[in-house]
């Protein structure tokens, strides 16, 4: 019954969807304002029902309700809890009813809580929202439907990929999905701006704490992926420019950029058409990504299983949704009039500075993943990964650090390049200093990239608490707060991806009982391997100890796990975190003379990756509470 | 901003939905083909994996058109593949095996459940061979030339379409 | 665009060009990635080519091969031990550790041929440990690891490895971050205007 509700409240939404599209079309067309105030209405209650039916569906799978096909083929009822109501957005139909709900619930957020927009272009900005909705409802209904039924029911489900059995599956795809579709509010905002021509501050101010929620939300969700393939995957790496993370990262360089963009809009009126386009850029790479993951034209260890004629229909949407924007977009920028230029030394020319980097590097990103498949066109069968991704975005995301650096030091308008130098002594002191350093302790043993990236991270460590100098630290708006806190988690995400690079130490070894093995600093042994059981699997699993010179001896113990829903095994590693790096271990096969193989390795400063991720994300958050406050100041006052 | 540059957004979206959509439905070509088709067939010698049987030696076959099989006893489709092989053998057409990640006594024990069409069967236990001829996965065959230039590269089990064609493609590189 | 700025976009534009042509250059050498980045390995010589290693077994050259010595003898299985001795090589570090890091480099950038993207050092599948046994074997009798990529590249094509080959085809490819900058230093010009006072530049 659960599953009926859950399809009859997705298609009300659907219909919702239709009118609220519709309304705003026809209110706007023949200028009726009492058509076009049904927009509103009917988008919150599109919303409510979009987020009764994914709950629909997440009851179907508390329930184990294997008549319902997705359960069954996702789910099994020996599953601990939490994986029963995170195999909900596991799988190809449940992840779409979640992208369909959260886009929604923006929806309906945009309705009740938007006030700075003016009644016409806020009705387009909803309409907008709706008409996007209405594509993936009909994906949805007519080729993902997740509420399938499976008659006969089947007794017992194939059970949730053992890889996806984790923590991870809870917490990454609700943040990351959050935050793509999040971005979809600025997409209808701009859409909204272009129809009724009115790009201007108050449209920027309107849109960028949506923005900026949609980018702390889609920050903290690729962090929490990254960390979680890190631990799970069992190879310690946390980034592979695999196509999928990939699609991931794209929104977010248009996003990060976009944010930028709106403040210049906001503060100076310029960057007009800059900003308009990265809005609708940056949901049209969400849309892409999700059209990447599930069409099955790119391999990769996390896409969705789906087939051609799925991805045909998703491709078809973002032909619609992505064209016609950017047909809106030729036809309708000319009657935006050109903003204000700008100083070549000034913050204006800064942010310029670092939405054309920022673009570059998402379009290398672009460029180097879709590669492969246009040389496939042509016959040519190649494949493209870190070692192009990293030499070509590397030295340009290097520039773009040292732009972080200088451009909260300048001033708005017009700014010296002689002050500005003087300004930068500490910070230009840090790098060389560290770059020194660590010359001298390695000689030319550090690869070159590493090398910049640690020394710039010390420069933009010290340039982003530049600004919080010299003050009254409590007197200090929040929002100043919350770029200095961003831009050093960016310094410090970047100096553990540089640690990670070049300290780590890496052991292979074929471990006999009692035999250490060393790993950098630490002496690693291997006590014994012992049989374990689990709620849905049963494990081989070593007892390893650690010391590290003097200190007390760790106990790691990294298990091969064996499953029987799917029959799959995999390999857990286990993670012993100190302040200042991590040990990972892995335990590999037995070789058949008593001996087990041994992975292990010792990462200097690698959490501050995510630690600096973290950061990042509650800078925003930070930014964007000090604008509600100050929004809810202003209005107490007037 | 420009007439020309505001539609530039626009065409280069198109042309990226067209590589996708080409992407979308072209033929299922996930393999990876190997590129030493035409060029001489890399030199080895394989030790005999079977009682019985010789091994595999490239300066031994040289002179006369052979198929060269790549098999395991692990592998699914090579149970189906087997019993075409045999056909191949009675029409005279010499069947060279190569078992890569394998144990003589799993070899024995699939040829004698699943039919033996081979005249050689030789041991390719750390995957060299394979790795040499640029083949990817089991079972592959591909067509020897007098010449011991490799003639064609047949990837996945033989089916019966295929047994008349690769026989005549034997015949034909005399 | 006046003094300053003009000086500054040289400038990125020299360093950006520097780059992407040592990046396409350096396709060769085995720059290692441990997720991301280059890892911490012996500075790469230029391979001056892979010929001269003394075979321990007969026949190693392949006269269809245009002008290459194809140097790895594949007849290894002539003790009969092949498996053994494989699968023992694929994962035992090599004892010189120039040449263990050299070999963990390369291994980082070849891909997995039955794998759905991982590269061979971080997959558990067979033939990936099989490759990883002939990298490691290749780079112990002195081969350059820029060698064993080709020889895998001549029987594999590019799809082998991660690092695409600088060629008519992927030159577009390696070319992109430079035109993409200056494409789009192009594009925002328009937002900035000339300083009053002409050619101070500061």
């Amino acid at each position: 019954m659960t599953a009926e509700f859950g399809l009859a409240a997705l298609w009300l939404a659907a219909a919702l969807a239709v009118l609220q599209a519709a309304a705003a079309a026809l209110g706007l067309a023949r200028a009726r304002e009492d058509v076009a105030a049904v927009t509103r209405p009917a988008a919150v209650a599109q919303g409510a029902l979009a987020c009764l039916a994914m709950a629909a569906l997440v009851a179907a799978f508390a329930n184990s309700d294997m008549s319902v096909r997705v359960v069954a083929e996702n789910s099994h009822s020996a599953k601990p809890m939490l994986y029963k109501l995170a195999g909900a957005w596991g799988n190809h139909e449940g992840s779409m009813l979640l992208w369909v709900a959260i886009l929604g619930a923006a929806g309906t957020a945009v309705a009740l809580f938007e006030r700075r927009l003016d009644p016409r272009t806020l009705a387009a900005t909803v309409g907008a929202q709706g008409l996007i909705a209405v594509g993936f409802y009909a994906f949805l209904l007519f080729s993902s439907n997740p509420f399938d039924r499976l008659v006969p029911a089947p007794r017992e489900g194939l059970g949730l990929n053992p890889l996806l059995q984790d923590p991870g599956l809870a917490f990454h795809p609700p943040t990351l999905y959050a935050g793509y579709v999040g971005l979809s509010v600025a997409f209808s905002f701009a859409v909204g701006a272009l129809v009724t021509g009115r790009v201007d501050r108050a449209f920027a101010r309107a849109m960028r704490p949506w923005v900026l929620g949609a980018w702390v939300l889609l920050t903290l969700g690729i962090t929490a992926g990254s960390y979680w393939a890190y631990y799970e995957l069992g190879w310690g790496g946390w980034w592979f420019w695999d196509p999928v993370e990939n699609a991931s990262l794209m929104p977010w360089l248009a996003a990060t950029a976009l944010l930028h963009s709106v403040t210049v809009l906001a503060v100076r009126d310029g960057l007009r058409a800059w900003t308009v386009m990265l809005a609708v850029v940056a949901f049209s790479m969400s849309m892409l990504g999700t059209f990447l993951v599930r069409s099955g034209i790119l391999t990769s260890v996390h896409a969705f299983a789906v087939d051609p004629a799925r991805g045909s229909f998703i491709l078809a949407l973002l032909l619609l949704y992505v064209g016609g924007a950017l047909a809106l977009f030729a036809l309708r920028i000319g009657t935006v009039r050109a903003g204000t230029t700008f100083d070549p030394v000034s913050r204006e020319a800064g942010l310029v500075a670092n939405n054309l980097l920022l673009s570059v590097i998402l379009g290398v990103v672009l460029i180097g993943t879709l590669y492969p498949v246009g040389a496939a066109a042509f016959g040519v069968q190649l494949s493209v990964g870190p070692p192009f991704f990293d030499r070509a975005a590397g030295p340009v995301a290097l520039l773009l650090v040292a732009v972080l650096a200088v451009g909260p030091l300048l001033r708005w308008r017009r700014d010296e390049a002689g002050a500005v130098l003087g300004r930068l002594a500490a910070p230009i002191a840090a790098a060389s200093l560290t770059a020194a350093g660590l010359f001298a302790f390695n000689g030319f043993g550090l690869s070159l990239l590493p090398f910049l990236g640690l020394s710039a991270a010390a420069g933009l460590a010290v340039a982003s608490v530049l600004p919080l100098t010299g003050r009254r630290l409590a007197r200090v708006p929040l929002m100043t707060w919350g770029m200095a806190v961003s831009h050093l988690g960016v310094a410090v995400a970047l100096a553990g991806m540089a640690c990670d690079a070049a300290f780590t130490r890496e052991t292979l070894v074929a471990a006999q009982v009692g035999q250490p093995a060393r790993v950098g600093p630490w002496s690693v042994t291997l006590d014994g391997i012992a049989p374990r059981i689990g709620d849905n699997w049963s494990a081989v699993e070593a007892r390893l100890t650690a010391v590290r010179g003097e200190g007390t001896p760790l106990t790691l113990r990294p298990q091969q796990r064996f499953f029987s829903d799917p029959v799959t095994t995999t390999s857990e590693s286990a993670i012993a975190t100190r302040l200042d790096g991590q040990l990972y271990t892995v335990l590999g096969r037995p070789d058949g003379q008593g001996r087990w193989q041994l992975r292990l390795w010792w990462k200097p400063f690698v959490t501050l990756i995510w630690a600096g991720g973290v950061l990042i994300a509650l800078g925003g958050a930070l930014s964007l509470a000090g604008r509600a406050l100050r929004d809810r100041r202003a209005r107490a006052a007037a | 901003m420009r007439r020309g540059l505001a539609w530039a957004p626009l065409a280069a979206f198109v042309l990226l939905a067209a590589v996708a959509g080409w992407a979308l439905f072209r033929p299922a070509g996930t393999e990876v083909r190997s590129e030493m088709v035409g060029r001489a067939v890399p030199a080895f010698d394989l030790p005999a994996m079977v009682p019985g049987k010789p091994g595999l030696s490239t300066a031994a076959l040289k002179g006369r058109p052979y198929l060269l099989n790549i098999f395991a006893s692990w592998c699914v489709p090579c149970v189906a593949e087997a019993p075409k092989l045999v056909r191949l053998r009675a029409m005279g057409v010499p069947v060279m095996g190569v078992a890569v990640r394998d144990t003589p006594d799993a070899v024995a024990d699939f040829l004698r459940r699943n039919g033996d069409g081979y005249a050689a069967v030789g041991g390719d236990r750390a995957s060299r061979v394979q790795l040499a001829l640029g083949s990817s996965g089991v079972p592959e065959t591909f067509v020897v030339g007098a010449d011991g230039r490799i003639l064609l590269q047949h990837i996945g089990d033989v089916r019966d379409d295929d047994v008349e064609a690769l026989a005549a493609a034997v015949r034909d590189a005399r | 665009m006046r003094g300053k700025a003009r000086r500054r976009a040289a400038a990125i534009s020299l360093l950006m060009a520097a780059f992407s042509l040592s990046a396409a250059r350096g396709g060769a050498s085995s720059s290692a990635t441990t997720g991301g980045w280059g890892a911490a390995s012996p500075a790469s010589t230029e391979a001056p080519g892979g010929g001269g290693v003394p075979s321990a077994s007969a026949d190693t050259s392949d006269p269809a091969a245009p002008g290459r010595t194809e140097a790895f003898p594949v007849a290894v299985e002539a003790s009969g031990g092949g498996s053994a001795d494989a699968a023992a090589l694929a994962d035992v570090p090599l004892r010189d550790s120039v040449r263990e890091a050299a070999a963990r480099a390369l291994m980082e950038t070849l891909r997995c041929l039955v794998c759905q993207g991982q590269s061979i050092a971080d997959s558990d599948a067979d033939m990936a440990r099989d490759m990883r046994a002939l990298v490691r074997g290749q780079v112990d009798r002195g081969e350059e690891p820029a060698a064993v990529r080709d020889w895998l590249i001549q029987r594999y094509g590019a799809y082998v490895t991660y690092d695409p080959p600088l060629s008519a085809a992927t030159l577009p490819l390696w070319l992109a971050p430079l035109a993409l900058l200056a494409l789009g230093a192009w594009v925002a010009r328009a937002s900035f205007r000339r300083r009053p006072h002409g050619g101070r530049g500061g």
